[in-house]
Parts: C-alpha cells; structure tokens; sequence
C-alpha cells in the first residue's frame, strides 16, 4: 500500500504538467486542428517556443484567431498566409523554399557534393602516390634502406 | 603553403560571420509590411469613448502610430523622448493603447503627460495582430499615401529620432 501510494505521487506530478497551454475549446476536433497548426508555427515573444505551447499573452491571442478563422472555414495554407502577411516568414519553423532560403534548404547537399568530391581527388592521389612508392626498390635504395633500419635498431638497443 | 592557405581564408570568413551574427538583435525580427499600405482600422477614442478614430483621416498626412500600454515598461523609458517629440510640433503622434483597461491608460497618461494628438484603445489586440504588434512599445511611421515606411520594435530613443525617424519624416513630408 505505502509503495503503490508513492508510485502515485512519484507519477502524478508528470500528469499534472503534460499538455500543451490551454484556452477553453469548445469544438474538441477544432482545437486539436489548431494545436497541430500552432506546433509549425513560432511565437514571436518567447522565440524557441511554439505557438502552442507558449504561455505569452500574443501567443493566446494568436491561438484565438486562428481558432476563429477555422471556424470561419479558412484552411491551413491561408491562415499560415495571413500570419506571415503580417509577422513574416519569422514565424514558420520550416522556412519556405524561395530565392532568399536556397542556400539554407540545398546549402548542406552542396557541402556534401563538395566533400564528396574533395575525397574522390585526395583517394586518387594517394592511390597513385601509393603506387610509385610501391615500385621495385633499386639496389641501392634497398641497401639505404637495411642500413637506415639496422641504424635504428642499434639505437634502441 | 597553398595547403593550409584555404582553411584560413575560410575560417577567418566564418569567423567575420559569426562575429557579424553577435551583434545582431534576435528580437528584431524584420517586418513584412514595411512597403505596405497601413492596415485600416476604426477604433473607439480612448479619452472619448463615444467618438472614432479611423487610420484613413489621416491620408495626407505624415504621422507616427505608436503603440503603447500601461503595463509595458520600456514605454516609460520611451515616454520622455516622444513628450520631447510632441513639443516639438514636428509630426502628429498618435497613441493605439494595446491590450490595456481604459481606466489604467488614462491614469498613464494622467500621470506622465500625454503626447499624442490622440490615442485609441485596441482593447482585445486585433489591430495589434493587423500590424504584427509581438513587442510593446512599436512605432510606425507612416506616409501621405497611408504606406508604413518604417517600423521601430522596441523604445523610441533620441539616438533612433535623429538618425531613422525625423529624417525620415522630413524626406516623406516633402513628397
């Protein structure tokens, strides 16, 4: 009994802080629509949070006009428009793809193509550097060679 | 040499970038409607509650929407340059009171001296979202054609008057 009782109080508290912000839904399916949409969106008070988790009162008011506009039948693209209309593309977590966001959307690809071919010159160079020094040894060379190994022994000894 | 010539150049260009990037305002965020014809509104006066105010009277005009509230405390430090500003005769100011109780934005403006032609109350903050109001205190300077040229996120300060603002202003007036 005692430890079923602090498995309660030990798990209550996580209940108790789960969720999202709240505001009074009256249409459960609508509200739930306007969380996923608030999730995607940034607020502008409290910049690393969404817009529906943020508890700032413009993030309330935010949620308020979106909540009306689908009750008013707007769908999702348009009211992501009337938001950036006004805020700009500050609020969305997914920047859309236009000539001012190209390099941040194909920048990575183009560091990886860049890699990419940076490690196909540096590999063909090794394998031909590899390849010259993997030539017979002239007689001399190999003779240099013993030599400079049995010096080296010597000194470790 | 030539060898360790490239990762230099690069990183000192990434350093000036990130250096760059450290003196930047992450609070600022640019705003959209700059270009953009002031979105229209007809709200109650906030002293007189029985008249209107409407954003189209004042076409042909230069003027400055500044948006205040009584809770917001950079609008104090803000306070004393636009009663400055407002002596001065320069450009009418007009006040949109944001997501405030009447009773507590008179009594500011009671108390601190009022430095707008007029002020009104956008109680539920509708027109706030209209203007991508998200940090109080903003101001709008706004020209003849009812264009917003300029918008200045946070206090107004005299360094901001002399170097954005009144130039500004100037310029549109003599259009």
């Amino acid at each position: 009994m005692k430890y079923l009782l602090l498995l309660v109080m030990c798990l209550s508290p996580t209940y108790v802080f789960a969720g999202e912000a709240k505001d009074l839904a009256e249409d459960p399916v609508l509200e739930k629509r306007m969380i996923v949409l608030a999730e995607k969106l940034r607020c502008l008070v409290c910049q690393n949070e969404s817009l529906a988790s943020s508890h700032s009162e413009l993030a309330e008011d935010l949620r308020r006009e979106v909540r009306e506009q689908m009750s008013k039948g707007m769908d999702d693209d348009q009211i992501i428009d009337y938001l950036v209309e006004r805020y700009g593309d500050f609020v969305l977590y997914d920047p859309r793809v236009k000539g001012s966001t190209l390099l941040l959307w194909f920048g990575p690809f183009l560091l990886l193509g860049g890699g990419g071919v940076m490690l196909f010159y540096q590999l063909r160079k090794r394998k031909r550097t590899l390849a010259e020094t993997d030539a017979e040894l002239t007689p001399e060379a190999a003779q240099r060679a013993a030599q400079m190994l049995n010096e080296q022994k010597d000194t470790q000894a | 040499m030539m060898r360790f010539l490239w990762p230099f150049v690069i990183f000192v260009v990434l350093a000036g970038f990130l250096f760059i990037g450290l003196g930047l305002n992450p609070r600022e965020v640019p705003s959209p409607l700059i270009d953009k014809p002031a979105p229209a509104f007809t709200l109650q006066q906030l002293h007189d509650p029985s008249q209107q105010f409407s954003s189209q009277d004042m076409k042909g005009q230069v003027w400055l929407l500044n948006v205040w509230a009584s809770w917001c405390v950079s609008c104090r430090q803000e306070h004393p340059v636009l009663m400055d500003l407002a002596s001065q005769n320069i450009v009418p100011v007009y006040g949109l009171d944001y997501k405030d109780k009447r009773e507590d934005g008179l009594a500011w403006l009671r108390n601190g001296g009022d430095p707008y032609v007029l002020s009104v109350s956008d109680t539920e903050g509708r027109i706030g979202i209209d203007y991508g109001v998200y940090g109080v205190p903003e101001t709008y300077v706004i020209d003849k054609q009812g264009v917003i040229r300029y918008k200045q996120i946070g206090p107004v300060t005299v360094q901001s008057l002399k170097e954005k603002i009144l130039p500004m202003v100037a310029e549109l007036q003599r259009k």
